[in-house]
């Protein structure tokens, strides 16, 4: 007969082990792997929710990499994480570098930097759409009036909709990376830096051959996360566009904005599965590329 | 693994002070410059926010004659208290579930032997690289079937226990002593009231940097209570929002009123809470 009191030590703690983790277990399984396992088989079906699901096998694929907008949207979602990851993390670097060396009222300047970082995406969608608008209403277009500069399109041109969308992505992150980065520096000894110095180190010298170097655990975490954000940017492209969603034109539309179009517009279950798996073996290939790279380095 | 006491320290300055010249003022002035351009999104939309609407389109950051109008207007609505407390309630409700399950998880697999051990860190670990908009199709057909779309429990159930918060507290449990642990068996202390009593008070700041980030995450949080709510009675702030200011359409001091509810309560928070939210952030970055 099972006594509890009869178990040894190490008998009782893996039944207080198995009973910590029955009801984690059961959500991971439930609310996790499961419904990975379910998306998986539902991009090779055919569903519009209401009738019978039907095998189609890679039908949905075909279909997918035969569409133009899909391309279109490939092509974008590249676009927000080719610009975006290097743009932020060029600014963040520069920012994070000086921060790091100035004494005086260090935390309120830290304080400004890293306050966007708070905010919701959804609200600081609509001042940006706000900033753009174009002449009497737009604050940029009315700052450039009043400059006498010539009006410049934003959201309404096919070229420059995707950056202006970008912009509040990348500023939202930066107060992050800024934070990261200032730990990753302060977590350099100061003595390779005086070692460099009674050398006679130029600070550029510094800069590539000692501080970068040994940033390059920091820096990998920070291309890999914001890479991984920008690949999934939903939120603003969402609430910027809400009057023609990912447009003009698609110009703007991420792979997120088609795989929320395709489900809960279109009602094409299966076909918007599909996609989800695409999203997910480009997210998986860019952070073992990027891991790959980084670490040979 | 590091001491975590060296990462919270890096935000602590220890350094000599560097010689004063030019050069560090300068530097100071441009970082004070680029620090207003950071904030310009937020202070240009408070300001709007207490600006007339024929003022609206002026560049002019003091409003000439500043209004509480747009407040009365939006909350006399009613919908954004309502949007405001959904919101609230479901991110405090994850974020306790979150501190609860992820440590005693995390807890679990870092000072417990057993068989199996390894399989289900890595298991739960591998679920960091499925995105959340894999999930959204069949969490809401799940929802359908279960009858959870538009409720609480609808919108909170995916967000009850994250891996990365596991992960973060088994890092954390690493630096609690062992023998801590058997002093308090020895004492008669079951496993329970081992983690709840001994363990987690070691733990403290990782636990207020993790329900920094699940508090933030789900305040902010958009897609999936977008899909799973229908009645506006149910919609949180950010979704709230969309709708809201869709409806404004060109009323743009009302939308900026309504962006500076959804953000004032999260600036207020950050102003008290300074010092504890940016090493939380450190915290949870680096060890996450």
């Amino acid at each position: 007969m099972f006594r509890y009191s009869n178990l040894t030590v190490a008998q009782k703690q893996v039944v207080w082990a198995w009973g910590f983790l029955a009801l984690p277990i059961l959500f991971y399984v439930v609310i996790r792997f499961y419904p990975t396992f379910g998306a998986m088989v539902l991009s090779f079906q055919d569903w519009n929710l209401l009738g019978d699901k039907s095998w189609t096998g890679f039908d949905n694929y075909a279909k997918l990499f035969a569409d133009p907008v899909f391309w279109k949207v490939f092509g974008n979602t590249f676009l927000y994480l080719g610009i975006g990851t290097p743009v932020s993390l060029v600014i963040s670097f520069f920012i994070a570098y000086h921060l790091d060396k100035v004494r005086f009222m260090h935390g309120f300047l830290r304080a400004l930097y890293f306050l966007p970082f708070l905010t919701s995406a959804v609200a600081m969608a609509w001042v940006w759409r706000w900033f753009y608008q174009p002449v009497p209403i737009g604050l940029f277009n009315n700052f450039l009036a009043s400059a006498g500069i010539p009006q410049f399109p934003f959201l309404n041109s096919t070229t420059w909709a995707l950056p202006s969308i970008l912009a509040p992505a990348v500023w939202a992150g930066l107060g992050f990376q800024i934070i990261i980065f200032m730990a990753g520096l302060r977590a350099i000894p100061q003595s390779y830096y005086e070692a460099a110095r009674i050398d006679g180190v130029s600070n550029w010298t510094i800069l590539w051959e000692i501080t970068l170097p040994l940033l390059k655990p920091t820096l990998v975490f920070l291309v890999v996360f914001s890479s991984i954000g920008f690949l999934r940017i939903f939120d603003h492209v969402f609430n910027m566009t809400t009057n023609n969603p990912g447009g003009p034109l698609n110009s703007t539309k991420p792979l997120v904005l088609m795989i929320y179009d395709t489900a809960f517009n279109s009602f094409d279950m299966g076909y918007a599965a599909a996609q989800t798996v695409v999203l997910f073996l480009v997210l998986l290939t860019v952070s073992l590329v990027q891991l790959r790279i980084m670490r040979d380095r | 693994m590091t001491d975590i006491r060296a990462s919270s320290e890096t935000l602590l300055d220890t350094r000599a002070p560097v010689k004063r010249d030019y050069t560090q003022y300068i530097r100071w002035l441009l970082l004070f410059g680029g620090g207003l351009l950071m904030i310009m999104p937020i202070t240009y939309m408070l300001s709007t926010s207490f600006k007339w609407p024929h003022e609206v389109y002026n560049l002019n950051l003091i409003p000439e004659e500043p209004t509480l109008d747009n407040y009365i207007h939006v909350l006399e609505d009613g919908r954004f208290f309502r949007w405001f407390i959904n919101s609230l309630i479901i991110a405090v409700i994850t974020t306790i579930s979150n501190v609860l399950f992820d440590s005693l998880v995390g807890y679990t697999l870092c000072k417990f032997k057993f068989r199996g051990r390894y399989i289900i860190f890595i298991a739960i670990l591998s679920t960091l690289m499925i995105p959340t908009e894999m999930l959204v199709i069949p969490w809401y057909l799940m929802s359908q079937s279960f009858g959870w779309l538009d409720s609480y429990w609808g919108i909170m159930f995916p967000g009850l226990m994250t891996a990365f918060g596991t992960f973060l507290m088994k890092q954390f449990f690493e630096t609690v002593p062992d023998d801590f642990i058997e002093a308090a068996r020895i004492d008669g202390l079951n496993e329970l009231q081992i983690w709840w009593t001994v363990a987690m008070p070691l733990v403290k700041p990782a636990l207020s940097a993790l329900a920094i980030f699940v508090f933030l995450g789900n305040w902010t949080a958009f897609i999936w209570p977008l899909i799973v709510t229908n009645s506006q009675e149910l919609y949180t702030l950010p979704v709230g929002l969309t709708t809201f200011s869709v409806e404004q359409q060109v009323e743009w001091e009302l939308i900026m009123t309504g962006a500076a509810l959804a953000t004032i309560p999260t600036l207020i928070v950050f102003l008290i809470f300074q010092r504890y939210i940016i090493r939380g952030v450190v915290m949870a970055g680096l060890k996450g």
